[in-house]
């Protein structure tokens, strides 16, 4: 399966996850909302070019919104998150990305601690700015870090099973 | 000028992280000033269709609970039909009927319109609905949504097969309210921590307020029917800072569960804006 239709097909099944089965989730609490989408731009290839990975981020984003129905809120989060990701594995992994091929972020080709830490900078950044941009709309600050904290947990916790149920292939270490 | 290039060469990932951020966020701070965007008519028509599809599965489970909500407002419309009620004998009487004209016949001032949701949110802390009625159909911004039960919120946005509807739970909204038994004047949000619980406030303590007490729209919006029923109070808080009751009222209409919904139209809507708007112009 070639490497672009197959995150085609993540990038879709990811999204109907989402949108037709966590929005659909009886509120638990205030502070829960289970974000998960935008594990897709954490898991494309290591040798993306940057602008694309930019560019596939931001379409990914407006997608959400669609149906969160707030432009520009999960776009603007995915952006940021989408820049940031190159300087973190360049920064946590002693290798070139470029060397990695087609490999993509997962527990064995980064190893079990730098993927944590990968996963768990990247989740946080993303939900810190997504919802410091709903704070500055209403809220007060036990809401924002109440809601950081319960949403990132909610989310790594979501990540965390589906990488023990999918075992994404990979060759490396 | 080669030194230019050389920097845009250099930063264009950062300049094009700036571009889409700067996109993003312009969208979404236009987006509550002005909600009718190209963006919004685009992405309208394309979520609301894969909504409308899922939708159609996802109905089938709480088909029951429709059904019986449907009931319950067919009997009280029911109750309405000439042919319930029973004309009271006058044969014996002598009426004299002096009027000429009849000063009763009463002229419409609302028109329903029926209408599916199609898509529907409680778990956020902006939470809107699409219903699969639009500019076609003659919907246009700032009309009333109401339930079977009660009220459901206010059109923002029309396309021209769907509209997205601002739900009661909804941070920013604000609907003005008064208690059908003290007819007090108050202002009904939503505190964003319980989707089955609204916020009643600014209800002045001279007013008797006791649980159980029902939150109807006010007699003196231009949107809502008055007397809309919008939930029943919960628990009573009394506000120390002001002289106000602070009123946690549990939603008439279940917003779980809502799957119809009737559009109401004011005919009278455009009249009294041009009242409106020679008083301000003065």
């Amino acid at each position: 399966m070639s490497l672009v239709f197959k995150n085609i097909i993540r990038f879709i099944f990811i999204m109907f996850i989402q949108i037709f089965v966590l929005n659909k989730i009886p509120p638990l609490h205030q502070f829960i909302v289970p974000y998960f989408y935008f594990v897709f731009i954490l898991w494309l290839p290591f040798k993306i070019k940057r602008t694309a990975l930019l560019f596939i981020s931001f379409a990914a984003g407006m997608l959400a919104d669609m149906f969160f129905k707030t432009p520009g809120l999960h776009a603007a989060a995915c952006v940021l998150i989408a820049y940031i990701r190159p300087f973190l594995i360049n920064l946590l992994l002693p290798k070139e990305a470029t060397d990695w091929g087609n490999e993509e972020p997962t527990k064995k080709t980064m190893g079990p601690v730098p993927y944590a830490t990968y996963l768990i900078i990247l989740t946080l950044l993303h939900h810190f700015y997504l919802i410091l941009l709903e704070w500055m709309q209403f809220g007060s600050f036990l809401y924002f870090i109440g809601k950081l904290v319960a949403t990132t947990l909610v989310s790594l916790l979501l990540i965390m099973i589906t990488d023990l149920f999918l075992n994404r292939k990979s060759k490396l270490r | 000028m080669r030194n230019v290039f050389l920097f845009l060469k250099r930063y264009s990932v950062f300049i094009f992280f700036l571009v889409l951020q700067g996109l993003a966020l312009s969208m979404l701070f236009s987006y509550n000033r002005f909600h009718q965007t190209a963006y919004g008519m685009f992405s309208n028509e394309v979520a609301g269709n894969v909504n409308k599809r899922v939708n159609n599965v996802e109905s089938f489970f709480t088909l029951s609970e429709q059904n019986k909500a449907l009931r319950q407002q067919n009997a009280a419309l029911l109750s309405y039909l000439p042919s319930g009620s029973v004309i009271p004998d006058t044969s014996f009487q002598l009426v004299a009927d002096t009027v000429a004209v009849d000063s009763l016949k009463a002229y419409r001032q609302y028109q329903y319109f029926d209408a599916k949701i199609i898509s529907n949110s409680v778990f956020l802390q902006q939470n809107n609905m699409v219903l699969h009625r639009g500019s076609a159909q003659g919907i246009v911004p700032n009309m009333a949504v109401v339930g079977t039960g009660g009220l459901i919120g206010t059109v923002i946005s029309v396309s021209e097969n769907m509209s997205i509807v601002m739900s009661l739970l909804h941070r920013q909204s604000k609907v003005i309210a008064v208690l059908k038994k003290g007819s007090g004047l108050g202002e009904v949000s939503w505190d964003g921590k319980d989707p089955r619980f609204l916020v009643l406030s600014k209800i002045p303590k001279t007013v008797v307020v006791k649980k159980g007490d029902t939150v109807v729209s006010s007699p003196y919006s231009d949107k809502f029917p008055p007397g809309l029923p919008i939930g029943y109070v919960e628990k009573i808080d009394q506000d120390q800072e002001t002289n106000t009751y602070k009123l946690k009222i549990r939603t008439a209409v279940d917003f779980y569960a809502v799957q119809h919904a009737y559009i109401v139209k004011n005919l009278l809507q455009e009249e009294m804006d041009q009242l409106k708007k020679t008083v301000i112009k003065e």
